[in-house]
């Protein structure tokens, strides 16, 4: 069994390498970026000129273009932080490492714009921007979930250990990621159901569901190029003391 | 202009215009902010090379 899928192992190995990952990774992140970027203000364009306003909510609902896109991005992107967890944990790749360091500042930005633009939005719609509801309590408990990550790898020195530990508490908290998804449905929220569903009906028009969808793809992208980027100066900084780095930077000692 | 009657109507978003744009405004920043990082990360790799360069440690 070890022995058949050694070809498979080495080539991950291989893949995931940082010197690999960082030449490899550099068309994509440019491409998701050029791509994302063009759609996302195509999608905003849409969504705020053209898109018809809401009978019940008038414009306010606008929100949604920036609102549902950055939760359902939180959302995604804290899964893909907890299977990286537990592959920096069975398999210790350095690379894992590295990529939940560089997802924690992208995630805690996700998820204060999506509580924020919440907030912002409840104030015309509810009357308060903020309720001690299921959904928000549990998305804001995901914000002081990135802020402990984001502490704990400052606060240990020993680079290792904060890897370690990060990817731990990112796993902790990965109980609280079906609450908020499913918190709508479970108890009685003032925040709305989910609109568009996978299985079932979607209840929203296709004037504003098709700027939605699109906003939502092009942050998926922006996201994904951003953590791309953030991923390849995180592995320049850890491998700064090798050759390769210092001569993709040109900056070189006497030899 | 679009779904609107005039650029004053798009502006306002029926009264709703602070929070729509106030929205859209913090998502900018916070955009800008991300590429800032981007730059800050380049700058602490640079200059942590160049430090290790002086010290004679590459």
């Amino acid at each position: 069994m070890a022995l058949s899928l050694t070809p498979v192992w080495r080539w991950f190995h291989r893949w995931t390498s940082p010197p690999n990952f960082y030449r490899i990774s550099r068309p994509w992140a440019h491409g998701l970026m050029a791509v994302g970027g063009t759609a996302l203000f195509v999608a905003w364009i849409w969504g705020l000129v053209f898109a018809p306003e809401d009978y019940l909510q008038g414009n306010s609902y606008r929100i949604i273009f920036v609102h549902v896109p950055s939760a359902s991005a939180s959302l995604a992107l804290y899964l893909t932080m907890a299977i990286t967890a537990v592959i920096s944990l069975v398999w210790k790749i350095k690379l894992a490492d590295m990529v939940i360091r560089q997802c924690i500042p992208v995630g805690l930005t996700l998820t204060a714009l999506a509580l924020i633009s919440g907030a912002i939005w409840g104030r015309p719609t509810w009357g308060v921007y903020w309720i001690w509801d299921a959904r928000l309590t549990s998305m804001l408990l995901q914000l002081f979930l990135f802020i402990g990550m984001w502490a704990i790898h400052t606060a240990i020195d020993q680079q290792k250990l904060a890897d370690r530990a990060t990817a731990i508490l990112v796993l902790v908290g990965f109980v609280n990621l079906p609450i908020i998804k499913w918190s709508v449905d479970w108890w009685n929220t003032m925040h709305q159901p989910a609109t568009i569903r996978i299985t079932g009906e979607t209840t929203m028009v296709w004037e504003m569901l098709a700027p939605l969808l699109l906003s939502m793809a092009a942050t998926y992208c922006v996201v994904a190029a951003l953590v791309l980027y953030r991923t390849r100066w995180e592995i320049l900084y850890r491998e700064r003391k090798t050759r390769w780095v210092q001569d993709e930077l040109g900056i070189r000692g006497k030899a | 202009m679009g779904y609107f009657d005039s650029f004053a109507d798009f502006v306002r978003m029926g009264n709703h215009g602070i929070f729509v744009w106030s929205v859209y405004a913090i998502t900018v920043l916070t955009i800008l902010g991300h590429w800032l990082g981007l730059r800050l990360q380049r700058r602490r790799v640079i200059n942590e090379l160049q430090r290790l360069k002086k010290r004679g440690h590459l």
